[in-house]
């Protein structure tokens, strides 16, 4: 009886099917997800937005060598440097980025501006939205990519205050 | 910094830093109640139904065929119909480097999708053309049809397309004068 084979297939197919109902689901949680990344889950290693890092001092490290944009294969880092001073001090070596910017219309999170950085200042981030409804949003300035001063420079009052007695710079971040 | 460069309208994001203001929404004629109304459920039905269109061009298309799938899902958002014919969907994704030989079929393509259509430059090559600054891609594909939302990466995650996809959902939400194009009154 071909009938009741086919009604036999159809039934197996179906079975699992049904059974598939009560398996946990499988879609990426994404726009709807808790969190500051809104569910969107990603390895250790993902190369997202850049962030330039601070020192323990909450100088910039970056001491606009142009290694990064020497290694970057689509040049879309645009630095240019300037000398600190006794009264502008930003990083911690003789000299600093005034400008810093990356055109994430041309970069292709490669990763080799990370590996180039003699001193470590620029490393990859996880953040991952970009999208713009204007080209000319996506170039990205230093300042926007600057990680946050050290809660003991900044944020909090109390710590900084101590610091400056200390013989810290009172505020690490000048003309940036 | 002294002198700061002004690159027009400023709006205010969070921890006090600044960006260029984004664009602006269609024009600001006033409308009556009805109008408004009947433009906010246009709207609503619209970006829950973007179609996009079967088209990739290189390595990002896998990203968007990714997104298309079953981990990323983007029926969520009402949008998994990938069409095949340019003249039954919404949206098209540049998804790759357009070459010159491409940028015309491009330009066809686009103008062969009915209104309202929009477009997302997907990845470093087409929004730039990326690390290939040579003779034979297009610079951007903005040079050959409008862009509604670029999408930086290289490829993009399927996550930072989900986003641009979003994007463009605020976007269609927030158009105005929705009703009055249709029924050519504008």
């Amino acid at each position: 009886m071909p009938v009741l084979k086919n009604i036999k297939a159809i039934a197996k197919g179906m079975s699992i099917t049904f059974m598939e109902m009560f398996q946990p689901t499988q879609v990426e949680n994404y726009p709807d997800g808790p969190g500051p990344l809104r569910g969107a889950r990603f390895e250790e290693r993902y190369r997202g937005m850049h962030v330039l890092q601070r020192d323990e001092n909450g100088l910039e490290k970056c001491v606009a060598c142009f290694l990064c944009a020497a290694a970057c294969p689509s040049n879309c880092i645009y630095i240019e440097a300037a000398e600190n001073t006794e009264t502008n001090r930003v990083s911690g070596a003789e000299r600093y980025a005034k400008v810093y910017n990356i055109d994430y219309n041309r970069c292709i999170f490669c990763g080799y501006c990370v590996e180039a950085c003699p001193t470590d200042a620029i490393t990859h981030g996880h953040g991952f939205e970009l999208a713009s409804f204007n080209a000319s949003n996506l170039i990205y300035r230093k300042e926007q990519m600057l990680a946050a001063a050290p809660a003991h420079m900044g944020a909090n009052a109390v710590f900084n205050s101590a610091d400056v007695a200390g013989g810290a710079p009172a505020l690490p971040v000048q003309g940036s | 910094m002294s002198g700061e460069l002004n690159f027009g309208p400023y709006v205010t994001i969070e921890n006090g830093k600044k960006k260029v203001k984004d664009l602006t929404y269609g024009n600001h004629t006033p409308e009556g109640v009805v109008l408004t109304t009947l433009d906010a459920a246009a709207n609503w039905v619209r970006k829950n139904s973007i179609w996009p269109m079967t088209f990739g061009l290189a390595c990002c298309a896998i990203e968007m065929m990714s997104m298309g799938a079953s981990r990323f899902d983007i029926a969520r958002f009402g949008a998994e119909v990938f069409r095949p014919s340019p003249r039954q969907s919404d949206l098209i994704i540049i998804a790759g480097r357009v070459s010159n030989k491409m940028a015309p079929v491009i330009r066809l393509l686009w103008e062969q999708m009915p209104e309202p259509k929009w477009v997302i430059s997907m990845g470093a090559c087409a929004t730039s053309g990326g690390v290939f600054n040579n003779y034979a891609l297009v610079q951007s594909v903005n040079q050959v049809i409008p862009v509604d939302v670029y999408v930086p990466g290289c490829p993009p995650r399927p996550e930072q397309l989900i986003y641009a996809i979003t994007l463009l959902q605020e976007k269609i939400q927030n158009s105005r004068g929705t009703v009055r194009e249709v029924l050519n009154l504008s």
